[in-house]
This record gives C-alpha cells, structure tokens and sequence, in this order.
C-alpha cells in the first residue's frame, strides 16, 4: 500500500505543475448543540486536479464531512481554508460566491420536483446570473453528456433513480466547479449505472475539476487507481495526520 | 384521418390552451424557480377578501365625509330670522320691519321672507293639513312663525349673529335667530364618529392582511424550504431568493388586490345609485376624484404590504441557515 502524504502548501496536481491547496482543514471538530463531537480533529488538505474517496462506516460522519465541505455547515472549532479564503469567518454575503465554485451531489438527489430537467440543471447558472439566451446551449449539452436528451423537459418525479443522479450530476458539474462533492452517488443505483457515474465524475476531474466522491463502494474505487481515499471512522479520519491512501486492497471493507 | 367531431373539439380546445399558454409562458423564459402555487397559497383570496372590505370601509368613511362637506357647503353663510309668539298682525308687522333692516345690514348677500304657503308646506308633514287651518274650527288656534331667510357673504360665527340681532332689536324684538350650520352640528359630529370607525377599519384590516400574508408567507416558505435550501446551497444570495418571494407574494397580491378592488367598486356604485335617491349632494358616494385615487392605492398599498412581508419573513428564514 503506497502512501500519499501532501505537504502543507504543495502537491502535484496531476499534471506535473506544483499547487497549493484548494480546500485546507485544521482541527476541525463539529457538534450539534451540547452533544458530542460528530466530527473530531478533521486535519487535511484537498489539492486542485485530485480525486479523492471519502470513505468510511454508515454513521462515521461522511456527509456531516461533506457538509463541512460544501459551506452547508459550519463547524464548532477549528480553521477551515476554502480556495484560499477564512471559510469559517466568512462573511455571508461572501458565501455564495464561494458555494457557487462548488458542485454538490446530493445523496437524495434534491432536485426540484416542479421544475423540468433542463430548469434544474440551469438553475445554478441562473442563480449565476447567465443570460437566458447563453444558457440554452450548455445546459443542453451538459443534458446531453449525461445521456437525458430525451427527458429535456420532463419533470425528476418521472425519471428513474439512475437518471435522476445523472440530472443531479448535470447540475452539480454545469458552472464547471473547481470542486465537486458528492454523498453516495452510486448508492441507489445498479452497479452498470454507478460505473457510468464514475466516468461521469472522472471525466470532469480530467478537465480539471477536484473530486470528492463519499462512497462504500470498494470496486467503484479501484476502478480510479489514482485516486486518494480518505478513511472517517467515529468521526475522525483514519490517519489523524490527515494523510490520504490510496484506494484500499480489495479483501478491505471500508 | 377523419376526426368526430368531439375529436376534433376536444384538439381545439387542446391547441387553443396551448396558444393561450405559449403566449402567457414564452418560449426561453425563466421557469419559476419556486412553485408558484405553493407560494401563493390562500394570499390571492386573503388579499381579495381585505381588500374588498377595505375599500369598501374607506369609501364609507370617505363618502360620508363628502356629504358632510355638500350639507356644510349648503348651510354655510345661512342664518334663519324667526318670529313666533306675537298675534299674526304684530309678526307680519315685525317680519316687514325685520326685512327693512337687514336689507340695510352690511355683509348681506341675500334676504327672503317665506310666504305662508312655504311656511305651511314646512310644517305640513309634521302637524298635518287640519291643523293648518284649512279645516273647520282649529285655524284661529295656530299661528305660524314668520321665516326670513338670510344669507351672509362669511361665516356665521357668535359675532355674526350678534350683530343680527343687534340689528333686529329694535325692528323685531321677538325675533331669534339662529345659524344654519348648528342645525348641522349633531350630524357632523354623527358622521365624524363614523368616519373614525372607518379609519379604524380599514387600520385593523391593514393589520389583519399583514398577518394573514405573514403566515402565507410562513407557509409558502415552509412549503418551498427544499427548494429555498438548494438554492442556497447552490449559491444563491438571501437577497436573490428573497425577490423571487417577494416577486410571488406581490404578483398574488395584485391577483386577489385587483379582484378585491373590482367586487368592492361594485358594491360602492350599487350603494352611491342608492344613496343617491335621497337627493343631491349625496350622488357618487360623495366621492372625490382624488377619493377614488385614494382607494384605488389601497390594493397597490396590498401588493407592497404583501411583497414587503414576504421579503422580511424569508430574509429572516434565511440568516437560520448557516
């Protein structure tokens, strides 16, 4: 098992040239209320160009990372560096601007039931401010990348799990995100239709795009060698020095 | 294909739908990011129901200052000379010298003695045609007052009417006078309570469609919270998802507003074709053409009212949310 073990400031991208971290972690701990810490002592850093698993047991605290992640939560202690900027101290007039580098998969899709496939995948470049007649052309082209040509205009309540995934992922990847997370994408669907969903995340990682991708699928992620796997157990990742693995051996259930 | 003819009503009523719809939802617009119907809830009929019984509580109020106003407008500058108590042959003679004297008067614009037969047609409802002296045996029992009256160029204020008198002391010593507009004060002060009534109608309607849209607006919000949460997530402003409510919440508004406006119009014409058979001065409700701009600011003022609450009550949804 061969070990990546980024520095602070710098790692390879992927392409060879050095970055910094897009997404830096330090010490973060999170509870609800006075209840104990759902998330204890999360140290790491996410690089641009990666991908990486987040893996790890129902209940260890994967979309409560995730959430962390995509500025849904914040967290009860500790530093949390998004794209360069103070995540945690932000002001809320500046999240937004933040959210929307972000593509997001939701475990259960949320997508909104009364708008069309092709509304809910423009919503976030409306929400963006693109101009209705710029937005035609990529929305139906990112409809098409996820093979829903066909349902343009029909409403998620119609669509299969499957395609409603592939909507999500539409929407999550069309203002091209510097980072995309995803909780559980392949969870509802067939093991055909969550290989198609890999490739789908894989090719916007080679396009540039980090990926963070929650799944306890082992097959799924040996299926991206390259890929960095970060292990979350009660809360706390497996390494408390942050460092990332390599997708785990096959006979390991994460 | 050969289509019966229900077919073929039924594919024209489809086609005509479709017309209506294309040109009600063009082409490339914006679909609603918040379901409409969800948003809008019972505002539409709330709104409708306030804003009818708002216009119709300040066309009362303001109707009824309007009349106060023509009765006023008739009355004022009016005095009434009234000569009662002596035997007929003393109050014609004091009526004859009373009307010598106050055509001499300064600040007199008009004087005119009653005859008897306006003077009986005054008091005929009241006592009835017997007493009036045109039946038998009661005619040497009544005397009626002489009348003059009396028309000031100003106002008719104690000062007025002191110098009236002053003037009639002499040529009339049993003549009182008295000023139109006191027979008017117990009505004006009827109709000022009324309009207070109405003023505070319409205050307590404002306030009941504010909270009635406030929880429409509470409810709109939980019915859309999914929705709301991923346009946040998504990257949405508080002030973006804020218009897109406000901009339901008033569009509903105008709906119920307009319909309100249109049912409460009715009945206030319904109402001024009947008051306006009790004569003069009370036609059109006694309304003014800047009443009717008036009322007709009511439903807008329930469209900002509408969009206004909706903004607040998402905003401070909003800041929950991390």
């Amino acid at each position: 098992m061969s070990f990546d073990t980024p520095t602070l400031d710098l790692a390879d991208n992927g392409f060879g040239k050095p970055t910094g971290p897009i997404v830096r972690f330090e010490n973060v701990g999170l509870r609800y209320g006075a209840g104990r810490e759902v998330l204890s002592d999360i140290t790491f850093r996410l690089h641009p160009g990666r991908f990486y698993f987040l893996t790890g047991p129902s209940g260890a605290g994967k979309t409560t990372l995730l959430k962390l992640l995509y500025l849904a939560q914040r967290p009860s202690r500790g530093e949390i560096a998004m794209f360069g900027e103070d995540a945690v101290n932000l002001s809320r007039t500046r999240r937004p601007e933040l959210r929307r580098r972000i593509g997001v998969v939701f475990q259960d899709f949320r997508l909104v039931p009364h708008l069309t496939v092709f509304d809910n995948v423009a919503l976030p470049l409306r929400l963006a401010g693109v101009e209705e007649e710029e937005l035609a052309g990529p929305v139906t082209d990112m409809i098409e990348w996820v093979g829903l040509t066909r349902a343009l205009g029909q409403r998620p309540s119609t669509l299969s799990g499957g395609e409603q995934q592939r909507v999500a992922i539409a929407r999550a990847v069309i203002t091209r995100p510097e980072l995309l997370v995803a909780d559980e994408p392949t969870g509802n669907v067939d093991p055909q239709m969550a290989i198609r969903l890999l490739y789908l995340f894989s090719s916007m990682n080679k396009l540039g795009t980090t990926v963070v991708l929650a799944t306890h699928d082992t097959s799924l992620m040996h299926r991206q060698p390259d890929a960095a796997v970060m292990r979350l157990e009660r809360g706390r990742l497996d390494d408390p020095t942050g460092m990332i693995r390599n997708p785990p051996d096959r006979g390991r259930t994460p | 294909m050969i289509l019966t003819r229900k077919e073929q009503a039924s594919l024209f009523a489809r086609e005509g739908v479709g017309r209506i719809r294309a040109i009600w939802e063009p082409r490339g617009a914006s679909a609603p990011l918040l379901s409409q119907k969800a948003v809008a809830g019972p505002v539409p009929w709330v709104i409708a129901i306030m804003t009818a019984l708002t216009v119709i509580a300040a066309a009362g109020g303001l109707a009824l200052g309007g009349i106060a106003r023509t009765a006023e407008a008739d009355l004022a500058g009016g005095v009434t000379v009234q000569i009662a108590g002596p035997a007929e042959a003393e109050a014609d003679k004091q009526a004859k010298a009373a009307m010598a004297a106050l055509g001499k008067l300064d600040g007199v614009s008009a004087v005119r003695r009653l005859s008897a037969n306006e003077r009986e047609d005054l008091l005929r409802p009241w006592i009835g045609e017997q007493a009036l002296g045109t039946g038998e045996g009661e005619e040497d029992l009544l005397v009626l007052p002489e009348l003059i009256e009396l028309r000031l160029n100003g106002a008719t204020g104690k000062a007025e009417l002191d110098r009236v008198r002053e003037a009639l002391a002499k040529a009339a010593p049993d003549a009182s006078v008295s000023a139109d507009m006191e027979w008017l004060r117990p009505l004006k002060e009827a109709i000022s309570a009324l309009q207070w009534l109405a003023v505070a109608l319409v205050g307590l309607l404002v306030t009941a469609t504010a909270a009635a849209v406030l929880l429409a607006s509470r409810s709109a919000l939980s019915a859309n919270r999914d929705t709301i949460e991923i346009m946040h997530l998504l990257g949405a402003h508080d002030m973006q998802v804020a218009r897109l409510f406000q901009k339901a919440a008033a569009m509903s508004a105008a709906a119920g507003g307009a319909a309100g406006f249109a049912v409460a119009e009715a009945t206030v014409f319904l109402l001024a074709g009947k008051f306006a058979a009790l004569g003069p001065g009370s036609t059109a409700a006694g309304l003014r053409w800047f009443d009717w701009v008036a009322l007709v600011l009511i439903p807008i003022a329930g469209v900002v009212l509408a969009a206004f609450t909706a903004r607040i009550t998402v905003l401070a949804t909003l800041r929950r949310m991390p």
